[in-house]
């Protein structure tokens, strides 16, 4: 149980915020780069969806997995997306990215006066907080005990 | 339940595909004048472009005007639907509307998009030597996916709770050496139109459907 690293993007397109804790390979590319092919496949994967899906979607996709790990998705009805990779063998994700948005991310971005939607955020209080609360989540744990 | 079996060559096109249980969804509903979904008249189908409610969505297609179905903008005789949806003597109108079906050519564009996808998933990892997606989840749909090591990709959609696909899938490989690749008529890499593959698929799902993977 690990988490590896965390994207936040708005409904542009614009990454709003990027964060690591124990990722342990990098893709290679500047950050720029790779929020873009991120938030791309992300877009051609909710697609995918809603086309293979044989009954109507509402939420649309919500995880996938590989042999090593798994990326978690959620997405506000503002068209915020939380983007969260963790290991394969994490429950309860799909909670912890509603809690953040709800607890962390409307506290203190939305809260906060001084950000304008739709820029990256840059807040020291924001990114401590987010610290704190993915730190002591269960799913972060175990592996850096 | 199994919804589709797709097999997508090393190349990424797709070479077979077959849809197993694949539930119709329709819904009737009487309107009132004025209508208050937005639809698309194009020359194939009408379908609801705006405005959603009781089970119609967006992208469902407009199937039977008062029991009397829809073939390409026409009534079955031969009134134009488009008029007479904008006549208000025509109404209260009972309409039924369809999700539709995929049709082969976007099952083809859907396999090659997942390629992409797949090579991305791996190289986006945060661990190193990561494969690619293996299992995709929506609330509607759980697509499982398995690559051999020649670079075929077998994929099954399945209702989420579904087990053991794992094992089905590996059935399935199993099938495709015996009936596809055994098969002297099989070129690689091209459509897979084998009967015995076929039949004995249909078999495998059928009976994976019923008693789960102990008898497969």
């Amino acid at each position: 149980m690990t988490i590896y690293n965390l994207y936040i993007f708005d409904r542009h397109g614009t990454m709003l915020y990027y964060a690591e804790w124990n990722r342990v390979k990098q893709s290679g590319i500047t950050r720029d780069e790779e929020s873009k092919l991120m938030y791309g496949s992300l877009y051609s994967i909710k697609s995918f969806v809603s086309k293979i899906s044989p009954l109507d979607t509402r939420e649309g996709f919500l995880y996938y997995k590989t042999d090593k790990y798994a990326l978690h998705y959620f997405e506000t009805a503002s068209g915020l997306k939380f983007v969260i990779n963790t290991d394969c063998s994490s429950t309860g994700v799909k909670d912890l990215l509603q809690q953040l948005y709800a607890k962390v991310f409307v506290e203190y971005t939305v809260k906060n006066p001084i950000w304008t939607p739709g820029t990256p955020i840059n807040s020291a209080l924001f990114k401590s907080k987010l610290d704190e609360f993915i730190k002591q989540s269960p799913i972060y744990g175990l592996k850096n005990v | 339940m199994i919804y589709g079996v797709y097999i997508v060559s090393k190349s990424g096109g797709l070479i077979f595909h077959h849809d197993h249980s694949v539930p119709r969804i329709e819904t009737e509903k009487t309107f009132s004048f004025p209508l208050d979904l937005k639809l698309d008249f194009s020359k194939k189908c009408i379908s609801v472009i705006f405005g959603q409610r009781d089970g119609i969505y967006v992208g469902h297609h407009l199937i039977a005007v008062n029991g009397i179905s829809v073939n390409s903008g026409a009534l079955e005789d031969g009134r134009n639907v488009k008029e007479m949806l904008e006549n208000e003597e025509n109404y209260p109108v009972n309409l039924r509307f369809c999700r539709p079906r995929m049709t082969t050519n976007e099952k083809i564009f859907l396999a090659s998009m997942f390629y992409p996808l797949f090579a991305i998933a791996s190289q986006l990892s945060p661990e190193p030597k990561s494969s690619g997606i293996e299992i995709l989840e929506a609330d509607t749909f759980k697509l499982h996916c398995f690559q051999t090591l020649t670079g075929v990709k077998f994929m099954v959609v399945a209702e989420p709770i579904q087990t053991g696909v794992e094992i089905l899938l590996k059935k399935i490989y199993e099938l495709y050496s015996d009936y596809a690749l055994k098969n002297p008529f099989y070129s690689l890499e091209q459509p897979l139109r084998c009967e015995l593959f076929d039949t004995n698929l249909q078999q495998l799902l059928d009976s994976f459907e019923k008693t789960g993977i102990t008898n497969i």
